[in-house]
């Protein structure tokens, strides 16, 4: 799982000096997945080390995300691969949808 | 009825049913398989009628009913065109895969010794499973599950209503199931877990 690199801007740098050049990274896409009352805990955790490949902490932070939170931003990158993640949760039966970052 | 097991010497996934239990999980399993098959997509609402007879690709819009709704989240909730276009690539392929996989439970379980119809008590089913098989049963277990919880109305933290019903009701016996599916489930994650 990546996230984009923050753009730092020098504090004291005025409009005019920042390079107008500079361009704005396309803003990727994240994979929802969604709390549900039916899906075990221990399956959404195998699901995520298994298809993410994901450590087992981090597959069960995830996990936890989803159950306490009611949702857990589980992967991001391209909307091309955000709509594969997508579909392979549908296909394990987990609620997932994808969202632009904002 | 103890559950899946991992067993090391052959790698395999390995569970014994009574054949009730075998029997119990091919009807709920070709269930689903009827459901996944029977109601059509959905037509898509095209102004051309020659561009709406081309378009065999795929539904656009959500199923009637509230299983498929689960099982086929809608990918897009804010964009209804880009909901569409991701239902058209993947519901016909997803409804493909699960039937797929719940034909392949019911054929393993009837090559185990389920005959097609049970009239003999004190069957029992042995059944031995590859890692692709268990994952692909595992999948199949969580459809089944989706399906029985969105018919009964199952919610979080709901257990003591159930627990509250009359033994005979047969919302009861339904949520019996339910769980059964569920501990299987358990068990069957757990032997996973321990192969990899």
């Amino acid at each position: 799982m990546t996230a984009p690199t923050p753009v730092e801007v020098e504090p004291d740098l005025t409009a005019d000096e920042v390079p107008a050049e500079v361009t704005v990274p396309e803003k990727p896409w994240t994979t929802i997945v969604w709390n549900d009352p039916v899906n075990l805990m221990s399956y959404v955790t195998y699901v995520f080390r298994t298809y993410f490949g994901y450590s087992e902490k981090k597959a069960t932070r995830l996990m936890m995300e989803v159950h306490e939170e009611g949702r857990s931003a589980v992967s991001s990158g391209s909307r091309e691969e955000m709509e594969r993640d997508v579909q392979a949760m549908h296909e394990y039966g987990l609620w997932a949808t994808l969202e632009k970052d904002e | 009825m103890s559950g899946f097991a991992w067993h090391r010497r052959s790698k395999r996934v390995i569970a014994t049913f009574s054949g009730f239990e075998a029997d119990l999980l091919r009807s709920l399993t070709s269930q689903l398989v009827e459901l996944l098959r029977n109601e059509q997509a959905a037509p898509t609402d095209v102004a051309d009628p020659l561009e709406a007879m081309m378009d065999f690709s795929g539904p656009t819009t959500e199923p009637e009913d509230p299983v498929l709704r689960r099982l086929f989240p809608t990918a897009y909730p804010d964009d209804e065109e880009a909901a569409g276009d991701f239902r058209r690539f993947t519901e016909g392929a997803l409804r493909d895969t699960k039937a797929a996989s719940a034909s392949a439970l019911i054929d393993t379980l009837e090559e185990a010794g389920l005959p097609p119809e049970l009239t003999e008590d004190g069957l029992v089913i042995d059944v031995e499973l590859d890692r692709g098989e268990a994952e692909s049963w595992m999948r199949t277990f969580t459809d089944v599950r989706l399906a029985l919880a969105t018919r009964l109305g199952v919610e979080e933290g709901d257990e003591a209503r159930w627990a509250a019903l009359p033994e005979d009701d047969p919302r009861a016996r339904a949520h019996d199931i339910y769980d059964w599916v569920g501990y299987l489930q358990e068990t069957l994650v757990h032997a996973l877990t321990k192969a990899a």
